[in-house]
């Protein structure tokens, strides 16, 4: 097939194909708003969901001391921000029962000599029953109930030694101060990485389908035989989904500074330079996918098959240093875990370019490679 | 119309027969009903981890005595914590900013004097990466028990602690994230071959026009909507038997409760993922629509909303009522408990009849929809 294709009438057909393939997406109002809006929903949505804090728990206590200290230490749990309720039991089978049904994340047992010991000078002692299903959460409110029991020994202190009321309150012996995100608000974490994460999917699920769907209704068979090189077929199914996940991104990031107040503190421009990466990396899997597949079900449930394993070990969910090593050098070659480092850096710390490329030359290597390898693969499906 | 079809057994045998052998034959639908759960849960016994490690850190030792030496060799012996030593707050600053580490430790210059002087006034200064929120809040919890660990050790007057808290953990007591994340997972799995498996087969059906050509067949609506779904039942609940058996020998997950409870459930469960499937196929009748559709309503939720990984009860009022809404939210409660805590019928009863009832009304719509897209 060797035509001579000037340079002025490739770029015509290239336009023409692209215009062609945006309107496939965007023709339908049905599909227009699904490409846009749910995305957006689901931030809104996410961002408040995703959190690891714990909140609203209700605790029960089987108080068998009914003395001071005991009164004052369900009476700082009552007070204290995590508990919605607290539950008094009369028995440990109650407590038990109640952790069963999972309607307390955890049940006090405070002994009949609790007050006696902690007045004679000893250390009064307390078990704390956990619901181990919930146990991320369940450390989380011992980390918790800890700090509540060091307040009432604080009070305790201050009770032995009447005088000094006001001043012998134990401080911490460490300053902490946040950088970047004082008041450490879990939004301003999770928004750009949901930002990431609903463009990856919105990208790779575009592209998949992009070929899968004229090979099942047929149209493939037109492209075949029209003046069309690989390459513009390869360009005309990327540009669009590249226009979309970008724009979507940024949407996203730009609606997270609006809504949570994020500051913006990094390049913009260095941001969507690794956001482009990002988007072509993706549409070159995306690709792929597709050419293998033969059937539109076959391109969805594949791009599926790749990306819910490459979210869960990008870093979104659960920082990478905390799995095993063999995985942690997987997960260089998943795009959406150095996207992730780009958006964090250059949205919040404003991580200067010379440390951004860390992450940026990654990016680029995996695109060029499963750009490439989408080339190899429509070509070895165009013949 | 010529009246009502009667309901034919041998007739829908033959449509369930088809189905199946459609569904077997397409490699896809083995991909997603046997290798992505099995990739899965992999990847929450082992990737998926919220247990905190080696969290890389900065200590700065801008005193030369011999006490900040003891603190900084104390931060520098923790299991947690990987650190890095400097002598000036410039050179790890930086190395915040790239990402590489993940906040610094100071022992200022007059730590002796502080130390001395006692009182409250801070010994040190920590700093963290505050763009990981719940990595900073570790950084700086942990960063404070080294200090006070190092400064009791310290004090030959030890002060006993007026109370100590004694915690057990039931059902769990190795405290491994992944005995709760592995059953959870089993709800994700469900939900992907139920409703988007199912969405995509029926929507197919629609965008071909052949669902039209079933419908003209002297088959039932019924009898083609059963026949259609209860291949995808059987093999919803096959992945199901599969991935349990994954958890409970190669993860090492226990079954405390009966098998008969968790089948009980996953069936259940069925109900309404199969219900969602078909009324996203009928609203879309298209498969990119459906893919997208399933996806942000199916998929995306049970990951989110279901209590698996986040905390519902954390959750702010508006969101948490949205949960109700998310039949994964019951099935995880119950796979939970029927795997570490065995067979709870409190726990059991009300997530059946809620997922029962959810199930109901998406069919009830499902069908509402199917009948709507005949008629035009």
């Amino acid at each position: 097939m060797a035509r001579p294709a000037p340079a002025p009438s490739a770029l015509v057909r290239l336009r023409a194909q692209v215009v062609k393939e945006m309107l496939s997406i965007l023709r339908d109002p049905r599909s227009r708003m699904v490409v846009l809006v749910p995305p957006l929903v689901q931030l809104l949505l996410f961002s408040f969901a995703a959190t690891l804090e714990v909140r609203n728990v209700d605790i029960a206590v089987h108080d068998q001391d009914m003395g001071r200290w005991s009164h004052e230490l369900v009476a700082r749990l009552d007070g204290a921000g995590f508990v919605s309720n607290v539950r008094p039991v009369t028995g440990s089978f109650q407590a038990r029962a109640l952790i069963d049904r999972g309607e307390v994340i955890a049940a006090l047992e405070i002994p009949a000599d609790f007050s006696r010991t902690i007045a004679a000078g000893g250390t009064g002692r307390v078990q704390v029953l956990v619901d181990g299903r919930r146990s991320n959460a369940g450390q989380i409110v011992v980390g918790y109930l800890t700090m509540v029991a060091a307040d009432v020994g604080g009070e305790v202190e201050r009770a032995g030694s009447a005088a000094t009321a006001a001043d012998a309150v134990p401080a911490s012996p460490v300053a902490v101060r946040n950088w970047f995100n004082p008041n450490l608000v879990y939004q301003w974490f999770i928004v750009p990485g949901l930002a990431g994460i609903l463009a990856f999917f919105s990208a790779l699920m575009l592209t998949a389908l992009s070929i899968a769907r004229e090979r099942e209704l047929g149209t493939f068979d037109q492209l075949l035989v029209s003046p069309a090189s690989t390459l513009e077929i390869i360009v005309s199914k990327s540009l669009p989904a590249l226009a979309i996940g970008t724009v979507l991104a940024l949407l996203m990031v730009g609606a997270g500074a609006v809504l949570f107040g994020i500051p913006f503190a990094g390049s913009f421009w260095l941001l969507l330079a690794g956001l482009v990466l990002f988007i072509l990396s993706v549409v070159g899997i995306g690709l792929m996918v597709s050419a293998v597949s033969a059937t539109q079900q076959q391109a969805i449930l594949g791009a599926f098959a790749i990306g819910v394993p490459a979210v869960l070990m990008s870093g979104f969910a659960t920082p990478v240093e905390n799995m095993p090593v063999a995985l942690q050098w997987l997960a260089q070659a998943i795009p959406l875990t150095h996207f992730l480092e780009i958006v964090h850096g250059s949205v919040l710390r404003a991580t200067p370019a010379a440390d951004l490329l860390a992450s940026l030359w990654p990016l680029a290597l995996i695109a060029l490679v499963t750009l490439s390898m989408a080339v190899v693969f429509v070509r070895g499906r165009l013949q | 119309m010529s009246g009502p079809r009667r309901f034919d057994a041998r007739r829908l045998a033959a449509l369930v027969r088809k189905e199946s052998l459609q569904a077997v034959r397409d490699p896809s639908t083995l991909l997603i009903a046997f290798v992505l759960p099995a990739v899965l849960l992999f990847l929450f016994a082992y990737a998926v981890s919220l247990d905190i490690r080696q969290v890389r850190i900065g200590v700065v030792v801008e005193s030369p005595g011999a006490a900040a030496q003891e603190l900084a060799a104390a931060f520098a012996a923790t299991r947690y914590l990987d650190v890095s030593f400097a002598h000036d707050r410039r050179e790890v600053a930086g190395r915040v900013v790239a990402g590489e580490l993940r906040g610094f430790v100071v022992i200022p210059q007059d730590f002796e004097q502080r130390l001395a002087r006692g009182g409250d006034q801070p010994l040190v200064q920590v700093i963290t990466d505050g763009s990981q929120p719940n990595t900073a809040s570790f950084v700086a919890n942990y960063a404070q028990g080294v200090v006070m660990t190092w400064r009791t050790g310290q004090a030959a007057t030890a002060p006993t602690p007026a109370i100590t808290l004694e915690p057990r953990y039931w059902f769990n007591a190795e405290l491994e994230s992944r005995r709760a994340l592995v059953p959870g997972a089993i709800a994700i799995i469900m939900t992907i071959i139920g409703t988007m498996l199912t969405a995509l087969v029926v929507a197919r059906e629609w965008e071909r026009g052949t669902m039209e050509a079933v419908m003209s067949t002297p088959a039932s609506v019924a009898e083609i909507l059963v026949g259609k779904l209860l291949p995808y039942f059987a093999l919803g609940m096959l992945s199901t038997m599969a991935a349990a058996a994954l958890a409970i020998f190669v993860f090492d997950v226990p079954l405390r409760g009966s098998v008969a409870a968790l089948l009980l459930l996953s069936a259940v469960f069925m109900v309404p993922a199969l219900g969602q499937g078909l009324l996203i196929s009928s609203l879309a009748r298209n498969q990119f629509l459906a893919a997208q559709v399933a996806l942000f309503s199916g998929f995306l939720p049970a990951f989110m909303l279901s209590g698996f990984l986040f905390e519902i009860d954390a959750m702010p009022a508006p969101i948490r009522a949205i949960t109700w809404l998310v039949p994964a939210r019951y099935f995880v409660s119950s796979l939970k408990t029927v795997f570490l805590a065995g067979d709870q019928w409190a726990v059991f009863v009300p997530d059946l009849l809620a997922m029962a009832a959810i199930g109901l009304v998406l069919f009830t719509l499902a069908r509402r929809a199917t009948r709507k897209n005949l008629e035009r």
